[in-house]
């Protein structure tokens, strides 16, 4: 994944917190993760990608920055199943968009969501993983986008 | 005049939620929730709804699949896409199994609201 790539994924998790909520998520400058030192916050949704490219893309966010989510959008269940399921929204969401550049043959999978900060989310050996570290509301979040060409 | 029925497929309760609520307030009677293409599909025969919101990534059966299967069982039945597949295309894709609107996600209420009315406009039903 090259730096204009990774940009493409930067543009779309701001325009992702700009329309949901009228204000875009700051975006810190990503770097290159630890494989055993990825972030992970309270919930995670992991996306597979196949086809043209291959690995994987998840973002993961605190329990806060969900609720203040679900709030923003109407949502009165703020139950831990709805805080799951918008985080697989969250990163299916961010992932289909990228088809946009990446097109068609960017195939993705339904997410999966993981739910502990105490958890590891295995990215591919062979494929480098970028974190994105994101901050809305004054919550940090992440994205990390382990994908390369297949 | 009798309520527009609407059915609702995508695999997120928060988008099922959402649709529901933004198209609820315009005069669209929500006949069914799918979470999947198998479960729009059942919900289709047994509620013959007017409009159908389709999402395509969801598990055991994909939207694409479901609007074909759809489309053999009714001609008029209107479908609008609503999908972070936001390539050109799977949009192709989806209108010619027979979808009829496409909107990306993420989406606010207005451009919903906005897309179900265009919808329906085609038809001279608006």
């Amino acid at each position: 994944m090259d730096e204009t790539q990774l940009k493409v994924f930067v543009g779309i998790v701001q325009r992702y917190f700009e329309k949901i909520t009228g204000k875009a998520a700051e975006v810190g400058t990503p770097f290159l993760g630890q494989p055993k030192e990825l972030p992970i916050h309270d919930f995670t949704g992991v996306i597979g990608i196949s086809g043209s490219q291959r690995g994987c893309v998840y973002f993961s966010a605190p329990a806060q920055m969900l609720k203040e989510l679900l709030l923003r959008a109407g949502e009165t269940d703020l139950s831990e199943d709805n805080f799951a399921d918008l985080t697989g929204e969250i990163a299916n969401t961010i992932s289909g968009n990228a088809r946009r550049e990446f097109g068609s043959e960017f195939l993705i999978s339904v997410p999966v969501v993981v739910r502990g900060s105490g958890q590891h989310i295995t990215v591919p050996k062979d494929v480098r993983a970028y974190v994105i570290p994101l901050r809305w509301h004054k919550i940090a979040a992440s994205l990390v986008v382990s994908v390369a060409k297949a | 005049m009798t309520a527009r029925k609407l059915l609702i497929a995508d695999d997120s309760n928060i988008v099922r939620s959402k649709i529901a609520r933004a198209l609820g307030q315009h005069g669209l009677h929500i006949v069914g929730l799918a979470a999947n293409g198998r479960e729009a599909l059942e919900l289709f025969k047994a509620t013959r709804p007017d409009v159908l919101t389709m999402d395509l990534t969801m598990p055991e059966m994909d939207g694409i699949e479901c609007i074909r299967a759809i489309r053999a069982l009714d001609a008029k039945v209107r479908i609008l896409v609503v999908s972070a597949l936001s390539d050109k295309g799977t949009a192709i894709q989806a209108l010619k199994q027979g979808a009829q609107g496409f909107l990306d996600k993420p989406f606010t209420e207005a451009e919903l609201s906005d897309a179900i009315g265009e919808l329906l406009e085609e038809t001279g039903n608006g």
